[in-house]
């Protein structure tokens, strides 16, 4: 019924007829609804994973839906395929929703996100000692805004995104004042402000995202992270504080509604084999954000060359 | 004029205690953290005395979705039958517009017959704006709808009109019914009153969560959303113009031996026609305000466009977008105007009935073949590109500069001294001095509501994210007003700029906030300052708006009769129309509070920490309690404002001889 006449049509044709071997009886004609978020990369991954429940002989329905939101309708079974929960901004509320038992955990994405403090390669002159993080006790004050100096100012992410970037800076005594962005959307409003006047800035920036392929720059490097870091005060340089480390990369998983396992076994299958990885992803995410090209023109041109790939996911039995 | 209000209240002070009475208050307010430092009970709330509220709140919810049962079905089955039925219609103008008929859904549908061809969708605002209008309006609307196809908007723009489309009769239907209802019952109206209030002042985030719950995900629910927060505009407007019927025509009505159902259909509500389709137009605005959040639960359309566009930073899309909301709503509105003011039952003949069905029946036919008639085709449309990002490059290079100096001083100066100050002031002399000054104002009854609804912020434990609120709007409405009110004054007195003004807050008041908050972290970084901005955009529109309209509504008889005493035109503005316009200033100034408020949530996208951000905190970890209270604060900041300033309006009345 929502369905976006001239743009969805002719995808679905394609990957009908592409695939039309395969084609078979399913356990049910009921569309699964997977929903889209408004970025890019979710578009893809979750257009390729509908392309391929398409070839295998499914109903497909795309949702819009908020990233947050979306768990009440997954819950009832409103919605059901949620392709991509990333561990830093979605932990909880998948953690919350897996709780109730009417959501379960699809396994990862194949996709890692890479999140850390992340300076444009221009500040590499005004603070020579970069990537290196003791580089930013030095030249706090580089990063400094009138209202933060003579402290550096650090643009977080929104406070929901978690990250202990206050107890970071806390515990490697970086003379840092951590700002929250609120949105994606206005992280990297400001982040491409300074980079066209190349002012000073250092923020959270996370990959895969198109920030990887329009800017130059390069990540703080951290102590590497491990478990005991967060938990364990001792561990690390700073004997007395945890959070003494850069941040771990996050895993991106699927989540699906619970009852769905039922309806469409195989289809859950498939999902739950989808994997792909960041090298991939970020190179069509390029393809779509810098090159102009559209999403469907992109994710049916992985499926033709990739069809041993994703063939291989639709094996149920 | 006269001295003394005949309605002060009873027991009131005589006149020369109040500057006393002021400056105890002041130094109630300052003396006692200086006194008891800042972590004395009477200055900040202790944490083991807030009521868990918010607990309760989501354990009511959660028993409401999982086990109210009403024998034969459950609570949420019952929703979902309403939600189911509310669906039927928008399927239909769903399938009219954008999607066209189907079998079978997702994406094993069939197309049976396609949507209305782009033709007929324009065509017919056009010739009803030929017919309720005039030729100038109908070239308004017919270049409205050629922006959506030229620019490439038509497919979305035919989702958001669907919903439009069948939210807005529902929230007038509902309204008018509402309404009718309390004028008849006063006891309704006493209820009705503060709940609607809080549909409007509650900001959506805190309960779109329970209407997931129990409407679906899906644009049902969006569309639920948006009736609730546009439906009280008809409410009120209901109410208000079912009063303005003169008593003479009731009268007559009654005299000729009408019944009461009569009287009403017949009588009052054709009498009352003009003020309820200023209802209609304000439920029209509200409702395309709801675009962006109704995109992202499950609405799709122009808002969802406008969102995606802003994530990958395409500034000149998300205009596009931004700006094809904006034009559908001014064309709905003026042709809502229109009609309005054409009064029933003026020069309707069959036929431009016919024409309109000639219309769409030839362009429904010939769709199917004409591929042309049927979508606007893509080689025709047109897009700025990057125009828009290059302009803002520029303005980021040239201007930045210049606007971090002049940000650096409001901070320094005015901003961060203000927030501190707030901050800290004691929760036990804001709750007593509001007290005193509902008292002052409108009597006890007005005192013990504004310290009631204080002291529920106090016992939430939302007193400090309450004050950086109060902060962050408090400075808006001031800019707001200084910036505003010589506006208005000055498009009062001149038909040209009258109309300019008139352009720009009707864009600014329908263009998505979003898409203006994005260029401002551009120029102003992340913080208070482009938070502030955006606030001022938006609120500043009911200043501009009201003080032009009191002011243009000054009798002229008085005007004259200055004018004849000798007043200079600067005099007769200063001594004789702004006190006189100045009940429907504070109107304004009122408003102005409302929408600076409805600001807190978005303000809360570019990170600032007040009740916006824990209703959007709350909604990422899906704490429905946590939202509620913390919108129920932002309803409560809202009411004590207005109370206090419709209070203080009709004292005001009172003294100028206008009540």
């Amino acid at each position: 019924m929502r369905l976006k006449l001239g743009r969805a049509l002719p995808l679905t044709l394609a990957v009908c007829l592409a695939a039309a071997p395969l084609r078979a009886e399913v356990e049910s004609k009921d569309p699964i609804k997977l929903t889209l978020h408004d970025w890019t990369g979710h578009f893809i991954t979750t257009k390729i994973m509908g392309g391929v429940l398409q070839a295998m002989g499914y109903n497909v329905e795309y949702v819009q839906a908020d990233y947050l939101a979306q768990f009440a309708g997954l819950e009832p079974g409103d919605l059901h395929v949620a392709m991509e929960i990333w561990e830093t901004t979605g932990a909880d509320a998948l953690e919350a929703s897996l709780a109730t038992g009417k959501t379960i955990d699809l396994g990862e994405t194949g996709l890692f996100a890479k999140e850390e403090w992340w300076y444009p390669a221009y500040m590499k002159e005004r603070c020579p000692g970069l990537p290196d993080w003791r580089a930013l006790r030095e030249c706090a004050e580089v990063f400094a805004t009138p209202e933060t100096a003579p402290k550096g100012r650090y643009l977080g992410g929104a406070v929901t995104w978690g990250g202990y970037d206050e107890e970071r800076v806390e515990a490697l005594d970086l003379p840092f004042e951590v700002v929250h962005a609120g949105t994606d959307a206005a992280l990297f409003a400001e982040l491409d402000s300074a980079y066209q006047r190349k002012a000073p800035w250092i923020g959270w920036v996370y990959a895969p995202h198109w920030s990887q392929t329009k800017y130059e720059g390069e990540w703080v490097e951290f102590p590497t992270y491990e478990p005991a870091c967060y938990t364990d005060p001792a561990w690390g340089v700073n004997p007395d504080a945890a959070y003494d480390c850069g941040k771990p990369f996050g895993w991106i998983k699927k989540v699906g509604w619970a009852g769905g396992a039922e309806k469409w076994p195989c289809a859950y299958q498939a999902i739950r084999a989808f994997r792909i990885d960041n090298a991939t992803m970020g190179g069509l995410i390029a393809q779509v954000d810098l090159e102009g090209k559209s999403v469907e023109e992109v994710v049916q041109g992985w499926l033709d060359a990739n069809q041993d790939v994703w063939q291989a996911w639709t094996k149920c039995g | 004029m006269r001295e003394l209000a005949p309605a002060r209240p009873l027991g009131g002070p005589a006149v020369p205690l109040a500057p006393l009475l002021w400056a105890g208050a002041v130094l109630a307010l300052v003396a006692p953290p200086l006194l008891l430092g800042d972590k004395h009970w009477a200055i900040s709330w202790p944490k083991p005395w807030i009521v868990p509220l918010k607990a309760w709140i989501t354990a009511f919810m959660t028993w409401l979705r999982d086990d109210l049962s009403f024998g034969l079905f459950t609570f949420q089955e019952a929703t979902r039958f309403l939600s189911w039925l509310l669906g039927q219609p928008l399927a239909l103008a769903g399938a009219l517009l954008a999607d066209g008929f189907t079998r079978g859904s997702g994406s094993d549908a069939v197309l049976l017959w396609p949507p209305l061809p782009w033709l007929a969708v324009a065509g017919l605002p056009v010739l009803a704006a030929l017919w309720a209008g005039d030729r100038r309006l109908a070239l308004l609307v017919a270049v409205c709808f050629a922006y959506l196809a030229l620019f490439g908007q038509w497919a979305s723009a035919m989702t958001t009109l669907a919903s439009i489309a069948v939210a807005v009769p529902i929230g007038v239907a509902v309204g008018l019914l509402i309404g009718i209802a309390a004028f008849r019952r006063p006891w309704l109206e006493r209820v009705l009153t503060p709940l609607l209030d809080l549909m409007q002042t509650v900001p959506i985030f805190a309960y779109l969560v329970p209407i997931l719950w129990f409407f679906g995900f899906s644009p049902v629910a969006a569309m639920i959303g948006t009736i609730v927060f546009a439906m009280p505009a008809m409410i009120r407007n209901t109410l208000l113009a079912l009063r303005r019927v003169p008593v003479e025509t009731v009268e007559f009505g009654r005299m000729a031996g009408c019944t009461r159902r009569q009287l009403l259909w017949k009588v009052q509500v054709p009498s009352a026609a003009p003020g309820l389709m200023l209802g209609v137009n304000q439920v029209i605005m509200l409702s395309l305000n709801m675009v962006i959040i109704a995109s992202m639960i499950g609405a799709g359309g122009l808002g969802f466009d406008v969102l995606r566009a802003l994530r990958r930073l395409d500034l000149g899309a998300g205009l596009e977008a931004a700006v094809a909301i904006t034009l559908l709503a001014i064309a709905l509105d003026r042709l809502s105007q229109a009609v309005a003011a054409r009064g029933p039952g003026e020069r309707s003949g069959p036929g431009w009935l016919l024409i309109a069905a000639a219309l769409v029946a030839a362009a429904w036919l010939v769709g199917p073949v004409a591929p042309a008639v049927q979508r606007w085709p893509d080689a025709w449309t047109l897009t700025t590109g990057t125009a828009v990002n290059e302009a803002m490059i520029w303005l980021n290079l040239h201007a930045f500069d210049t606007v971090e100096a002049a940000k650096g001083w409001l901070l320094v100066n005015v901003m961060v001294p203000l927030k501190r100050l707030l901050v800290g002031l004691p929760w036990l002399g804001v709750v007593a001095a509001l007290a005193l000054a509902g008292w002052r104002l409108g009597g006890w009854r007005l005192a013990a509501t504004a310290a009631g609804l204080t002291l529920f912020i106090v016992v939430t434990g939302q007193w400090e994210y309450a004050m950086v609120t109060v902060y962050l709007c408090g400075l808006g409405v001031l800019l707001a007003g200084l910036f505003g009110m010589p506006v208005g004054i000055w498009a009062s007195r001149s038909e040209p700029v009258h109309r300019v003004v008139q352009a720009v807050i009707d864009t600014l008041q329908t263009l998505p906030s979003f898409a203006y908050l994005i260029p401002a972290v551009m120029l102003f970084r992340v913080g208070d300052v482009a938070a502030l901005m955006a606030i001022v955009a938006y609120a500043v529109v009911p200043v501009i708006r009201y003080t032009d309209h009191g002011i243009r509504h000054v009798e002229a008889t008085v005007v004259e009769a200055a004018r004849a005493m000798g007043c200079t035109r600067g005099q007769i503005l200063r001594k004789v129309q702004l006190p006189l316009a100045l009940p429907e200033i504070l109107l304004g100034v009122n408003q102005t509070i409302m929408f600076a408020l409805a600001m807190v949530v978005i303000t809360a996208l570019v990170g600032t920490r007040d009740l916006g951000q824990e209703v959007y905190i709350a909604l990422s970890k899906a704490d429905v309690g946590r939202g509620l209270v913390a919108g129920f604060c932002v309803a409560c900041l809202a009411m004590i404002a207005d109370r206090l300033i419709a209070a203080g309006s009709e004292r005001l009345k009172a003294r100028l001889g206008l009540a």
